[in-house]
């Protein structure tokens, strides 16, 4: 639908869970009953003010929140453009994201007497964050792990271990995030009665893109107050990197009616977005397709069959996007472009000399478009880029990258 | 009418079940898989499954997820799939297929180019496990008017207050899976089956098969007597993943159609 007709981007999905054409709910049957039970939870406890009360406690004293919006003078001064402010969502507890959301499925986990928690996990930030709360409540968790990335990630894999989860190295398929993602699938398939999915990003069957976008948009709700205390105004844009999409609909949402405000997705680029696809980029380099429940942008061949992609970034390593990026895409409310792993490797840099601050590979992608286009604004340009995670989990990927022996 | 009513009517006729085979097209090749495929009905076959594969079969095991790879690795599609079709119906009119995979190659392909390619290429039915009643304007109801069977899949999750929209658009028959889990996992007793069963023909007044977890001619046998057919899958798939010559896999497949028949 043309931008012009559209009253509000904030409203969906609608009731069979699609942003226009995108999202939906293609699953087995064996898991639609409970898929529908979940939807019908989410939508009670959306309303419960107890639900939310529960949630922000948790998020001030568990987690750390809010964080700060903080202007990266040494930065906006290198750029010689925009006003560059850091959402600094790496410093919640556990270093990323992702646990906005996992608190509150697994508040929903409970609400339903769910008592066996599973997930899927890339870099292994999402597994991270579900077997900590898992540990703070006493549930079971089980996270599968694509073989290669338990190679590549092998801290996160000792700090699930750690926090009392089983991990599941999954060698079907390629090993990556996808297949993860396959298994997981699978095992709530067989043990669906008891056991609750807790997915990473805003992607699978509705209501899982709506739902983890709600619980995400705690992002995009601090940016706004916070830089009416820091400038009086909104920002003129905001700036996220995407691989499934978490980060980037919690930070974008609280703006879609805004359109003064410009919003950019960035994918991973790997290797460059063309016909070799060593890339992750579903929206630039992809097209509509069916997978992991819901229909979106995913890279594939003539054929429809899935294709693995690259990144430098094992976060953003997946072959899809949320459906609803896959929406505002087609819609034209936020523009999406990409940057190269080579690009990002500079940024990740660039954030360390200049700010003091070790940023995650996924948030560099971010970073690396920011000073592409930063120069180019004028000073008052006040731009928001959400510092998803922090970079401890990839100093060895960078180190390797750079040619450094640890 | 199609081949599908037709088998039934004549089983029915008989008093006898139904042995559904399924074999994942192109495994481990295109020749060997349609050798194998042409041989089923002989093997006492009653409806031929026919897996499409793709690169992420989420409620399969791992046999035929690897069924799936091998296909792939072996340069096959859903072209080559409906090739394979064609190739089997130049010597069968009768036996029905079924094809059976996922919504992503079909969705690629363009639903209308499908159904009208499938139907010519003499497709009878079609089981796409990603695609839930909630889903049906995609693909359950257009097929419908082309004139193919979609048949659904029933769980044990598939309640009383569900069961009527699962059955609302579903035609040929009933795919009963018996467990909660994945292809190639453990079987359900016949004894837990046999309400379900019942209760979901007398519901949908289709023909009810059962499928997930049959491996021996003693558990077909079984689930058969309670049922109006079994499928079996996994447990030929293995043999064809051993590289076994396809006439040993035909004789495993005699054996099972044995059983089912004895039902």
């Amino acid at each position: 639908m043309p931008e012009d007709l559209i009253n509000s981007f904030m409203a969906g999905p609608d009731e069979r869970g699609r942003f226009g054409d995108f999202g939906g709910r293609f699953v087995s049957e064996t898991l639609m009953p409970l898929i529908l039970e979940l939807d019908a939870e989410y939508m009670r406890a959306k309303t419960d003010q107890s639900f939310w009360d529960e949630m922000h406690d948790l998020w001030t004293h568990y987690v750390g929140r809010p964080s700060p919006l903080y202007h990266a003078e040494r930065l906006t001064e290198h750029l010689g453009g925009a006003k560059i402010y850091l959402k600094r969502d790496e410093l919640n507890h556990t270093g990323a994201h992702k646990i906005n959301n996992v608190l509150g499925q697994i508040l929903l986990a409970r609400r339903m007497g769910k008592k066996r928690i599973i997930a899927e996990t890339g870099a292994g930030q999402h597994g991270v964050a579900t077997a900590t709360v898992c540990a703070k409540f006493g549930l079971d968790c089980v996270v599968y792990m694509g073989a290669h990335d338990v190679e590549r990630q092998s801290p996160n894999v000792f700090r699930m271990k750690l926090l009392g989860a089983e991990v599941v190295p999954v060698t079907s398929g390629r090993g990556t995030l996808k297949d993860a993602m396959n298994d997981a699938l699978r095992d709530w398939v067989t043990n669906v009665r008891d056991t609750f999915y807790c997915i990473g990003t805003v992607a699978g069957p509705h209501p899982y893109p709506a739902m983890v976008r709600d619980f995400q948009s705690i992002i995009g709700k601090e940016v706004r107050e916070q830089m009416q205390a820091a400038e009086g105004r909104l920002p003129d844009s905001v700036i996220a990197a995407i691989g499934g999409g978490s980060n980037a609909m919690g930070l974008f949402y609280p703006f879609l009616d805004d359109r003064s405000v410009r919003i950019i997705g960035v994918e991973a680029g790997g290797r460059g977005v063309d016909e070799k696809m060593e890339h992750c980029a579903s929206l630039t380099g992809g097209r509509p397709g069916v997978l992991h429940g819901n229909r979106t942008y995913l890279l594939q061949d003539a054929d429809g069959q899935i294709l693995e992609g690259h990144s430098i970034s094992a976060g953003l390593d997946y072959p899809g996007i949320g459906p609803e990026h896959a929406w505002l895409h087609e819609s034209g409310r936020a523009e999406y472009v990409w940057i190269t792993d080579d690009e990002a490797l500079e940024a990740f840099q660039l954030c360390c000399r200049k700010e003091g601050i070790i940023p995650a590979l996924e948030p560099s992608h971010a970073l690396a478009h920011v000073s592409k286009i930063a120069p180019d604004l004028p000073r008052d340009h006040l731009m928001v880029m959400n510092m998803c995670g922090r970079g401890d989990k990839d100093i060895f990927t960078v180190a390797k990258a750079l040619g450094v022996e640890l | 009418m199609t081949r599908i009513d037709d088998t039934f009517a004549r089983l029915g006729a008989g008093g006898r079940k139904a042995f559904v085979a399924y074999i994942m097209a192109g495994d481990p090749d295109l020749e060997t898989s349609l050798e194998i495929m042409r041989g089923l009905p002989g093997a006492g076959v009653d409806i031929i499954e026919l897996g499409v594969p793709f690169t992420d079969p989420m409620a399969d095991g791992p046999t035929i997820q690897q069924a799936g790879q091998r296909a792939l690795a072996g340069g096959q599609t859903l072209e080559k799939t409906l090739q394979m079709v064609r190739g089997f119906r130049e010597g069968d009119a009768e036996t029905p297929i079924v094809l059976m995979g996922y919504y992503n190659p079909i969705y690629s392909r363009g639903v209308g180019r499908f159904l009208e390619d499938a139907l010519a290429a003499g497709v009878d039915g079609l089981i796409v496990v990603d695609l839930p009643p909630e889903e049906d304007e995609e693909l359950c109801l257009p097929a419908q008017r082309a004139g193919l069977n979609f048949i659904r899949l029933a769980t044990p999750t598939t309640d009383d207050k569900r069961l009527p929209k699962v059955i609302e658009n579903t035609s040929g028959f009933v795919y009963y899976v018996s467990i909660t889990g994945i292809t190639g996992a453990a079987a359900a007793q016949a004894a837990d089956v046999a309400p379900d069963v019942d209760r979901i023909r007398a519901a949908s007044g289709l023909p009810v098969i059962v499928g997930f977890g049959i491996s021996t001619p003693e558990g077909a046998a079984e689930i058969a007597g309670v049922a109006d057919g079994a499928v079996v899958g996994s447990a030929i798939v293995k043999l064809i993943g051993e590289r076994r010559p396809p006439a040993e896999v035909l004789a495993r497949v005699a054996a099972l159609a044995d059983g089912v028949h004895r039902g």
